[in-house]
């Protein structure tokens, strides 16, 4: 059975309506949500839908959204904040982006509705600086909807009030992360804390807090007016609605989907994705980013839900979704994305701080042909003290992209470590240079081209590379233009 | 003159510490405006911003440094790369980087006190077959040679 493939819910208005234009947005049904829920609506009616939608975290954890409104909603104070985590910190992500771009209204009515429920009357954006459209849009839009009446005081003579602004992060991945994200906004280093207490009770300034993302928000508005039972339709019994990614790499059609939960990586990659580019091998699909896992091909039927991604070893993640083929290197990926997370790691504990350290260590000696048998017990062991150690998300999750790679590529470690050998070429240390003979019409170019000087041969004569001193740069084998030159 | 100068950046800072009510809270925001204002960060900058706002400079150097984005040093106006991966490095990319820095009388990381040049270093840019390579701003020179370096400064 073929699934109608994509239903686009959180994207519905991306690219569709003028996101500079409060009227446009309005014309399709926006802010008719806000209104009902503040003509109609008791709040604890409200968090009663959004829990029986089954609608769950879209930046990463999966915390059912409704369960967290009600805990903020009972606990007593003089103020409760709502803040959008719009600090979307996967390097190749660009979901939040592409919402709040596209259709920055949906936020902002979807955190008065969350503020109407548990009883807050501020709202802020954490928004990363590096994204100044959003930032452009998502201010024109607070502007226009303080000017229509539908953020600020007595939002349509309902008596409520409630506000919206922006703070900005600075380039610090671990703000993503909400105790870390929530001391930035106080101005401090976004250094995350233990939980409990979660911010639904002691958040932002020590008040009770809702940290929701970006495409949580954007379901939120389409939910009150379709209603629970519709969107919990759509989906498979523990994961509801849909999700967007960001599918990028190897394939054919890159760029942002919005699939049902459900869908599987097979249709995601294939139907969607078109495939392989270049006609070449699938390999690998990698899921939520420097925290998720690389799966392979057995993985291809897996529905996308919270659970079968995380029983499979990778995790749904904010939506990053990378297709690898043949060429790429799973020993050098994880490296990769270890690099990424020794850079991010906030160093507050130990584990995380060096444990990661450790790891990429080990990985770059092995991509460099220094690696020994033990080394891949080491990676294995060391990975599982950061994950069960550290205290937040990314020191838990850091080691996922090494323990995947080592279940489902055992083989190409102990190639890379016993045989020192790189399947897939991208291993510098381990591939060797040659020249074929027959190929070589000694034109000399490689020769005028090897910063090296490793290339000896006459004009017109046999070109030899000595492999002593080849410094497997790549500059020959450009530069040839009869294909003499490969790589093993 | 250094007088003149302070005058203005405390008369500036001043504006944009009120803009946010001298609130800590806002650090963040506030050391976006003021990296934007000066272009970097420098430790008189964030002494004065700790006197307007009342918390100690510590706090603020805690913060400057802990994010990416903010900086302490002025990049220059034209910032000089020198590739130091290893096809550059055994064409002789040390030797040319010693060049400018000599020429330019700053060490690798600094900026010149006009702010005109700053240097840097960096890994494989993946142009090794130019190797020796040295980018200024957009533009890239490969094959660099160290009696070229006088010359290549003299562009700008
Ligand atoms: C290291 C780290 C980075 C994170 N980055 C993000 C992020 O960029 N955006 C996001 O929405 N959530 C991020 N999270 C998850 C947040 O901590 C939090 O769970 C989420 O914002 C809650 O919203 P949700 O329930 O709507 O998903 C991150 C978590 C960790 C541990
Ligand atoms: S796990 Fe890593 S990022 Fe998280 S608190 Fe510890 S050191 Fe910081
Ligand atoms: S560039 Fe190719 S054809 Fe020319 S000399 Fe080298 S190997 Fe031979
Ligand atoms: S080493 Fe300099 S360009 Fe590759």
């Amino acid at each position: 059975m073929k699934k109608d493939k994509q239903i686009k819910l959180a994207l519905k208005n991306c690219g569709s309506i003028d996101p500079e234009k409060i009227e446009n947005y309005i014309a399709v049904d926006g802010y008719k949500a806000l209104g009902t829920c503040l003509g109609e609506k008791g709040s604890s009616e409200i968090i009663d839908v959004i829990k029986a939608s089954g609608l769950r975290g879209r930046g990463g954890g999966g915390f059912p959204t409704g369960e967290k409104w009600e805990m903020a909603s009972k606990f007593v104070a003089d103020q409760k904040y709502v803040i959008c985590n719009a600090d979307e910190g996967d390097p190749g992500a660009f979901m939040d982006r592409s919402i709040l771009e596209g259709d920055p209204h949906v936020v902002l009515e979807a955190m008065a509705i969350c503020g109407y429920s548990i009883g807050a009357t501020e709202g802020y954006i954490y928004i990363r600086a590096e994204y100044p459209l959003a930032i452009k849009r998502l201010k024109m839009a607070i502007d226009q909807a303080k000017e229509a009446g539908l953020l600020g005081i007595n939002i349509l003579g309902s008596g409520f009030d409630f506000d919206i602004r922006l703070k900005y992060g600075a380039g610090a991945f671990v703000c993503g992360e909400e105790t870390a994200l929530i001391a930035s906004m106080e101005g401090k280093r976004g250094t995350p804390v233990i939980k409990p207490p979660y911010p639904v009770e002691c958040g932002y300034k020590g008040k009770p807090t809702i940290v929701n993302n970006v495409e949580t928000y954007a379901n939120i508005p389409v939910i009150i007016n379709k209603g629970a039972e519709w969107f919990s339709s759509i989906g498979t019994s523990g994961s509801k609605g849909t999700k967007v990614f960001a599918l990028a790499g190897k394939v054919k059609n890159v760029g942002l989907v919005e699939v049902p939960m459900g869908t599987t990586l097979r249709e995601l990659i294939y139907d969607i994705g078109g495939g392989i580019i270049n006609g070449k091998k699938f390999k690998a699909v990698q899921s939520g980013g420097p925290s998720g896992g690389c799966l392979t091909e057995k993985h291809l039927d897996t529905p996308i839900d919270y659970e079968s991604l995380k029983e499979c070893g990778s995790m749904m993640g904010s939506g990053g979704m990378i297709v690898m083929d043949e060429d790429d290197c799973m020993v050098a990926v994880a490296q990769f994305y270890l690099d990424f997370s020794v850079e991010e790691s906030c160093g507050k504990c130990v584990p995380c701080r060096e444990g990661n350290h450790v790891l990429y260590q080990i990985l770059n000696k092995i991509t460099h042909g220094k690696g020994e048998l033990k080394d891949l017990d080491k990676l294995k062991a060391i990975s599982e003290v950061v994950k069960s150690t550290s205290l937040c998300g990314l020191g838990q999750t850091s080691p996922n992209p090494v323990l995947s790679t080592l279940t489902n590529f055992y083989d190409e470690y102990y190639d890379h470590v016993v045989n020192k050998k790189c399947v897939s070429k991208q291993c510098r240390a381990l591939v060797e240079y040659k020249i074929i003979e027959d190929n070589c019409i000694g034109c000399t170019a490689c020769k005028r081209v090897c910063p090296a000087e490793a290339i000896t041969g006459e004009v017109k004569g046999k070109h030899v590379i000595d492999p002593e001193l080849c410094i497997k740069c790549g500059a020959c084998i450009e530069k040839c233009k009869f294909n003499a030159i490969i790589v093993e | 003159m250094t007088c003149n100068k302070n005058k203005n950046m405390i008369n500036k800072l001043t504006d944009i510490c009120n803009e946010f009510n001298n609130d800590p809270d806002d650090l963040i925001g506030i050391l976006h405006k003021a990296q934007g204002e000066f272009g970097y960060l420098p430790k008189e900058v964030q002494i004065i911003i700790a006197e307007l706002i009342k918390i100690p400079s510590s706090k603020i150097y805690g913060v400057v440094t802990f994010y990416s984005y903010f900086t302490m040093k002025a990049k220059g106006k034209y910032p000089i790369s020198v590739c130091m991966g290893t096809a550059c490095y055994v064409k002789g990319a040390e030797k040319v980087l010693k060049e400018f820095e000599d020429k330019l009388k700053i060490k690798n990381g600094e900026t010149t006190p006009d702010g005109k040049f700053s240097m840097s270093s960096l890994r494989c840019v993946g142009a090794c077959g130019l190797a020796p390579v040295v980018s200024i701003g957009e533009k890239i020179y490969g094959s660099v040679k160290v009696e070229e370096v006088e010359k290549i400064l003299s562009e700008y």
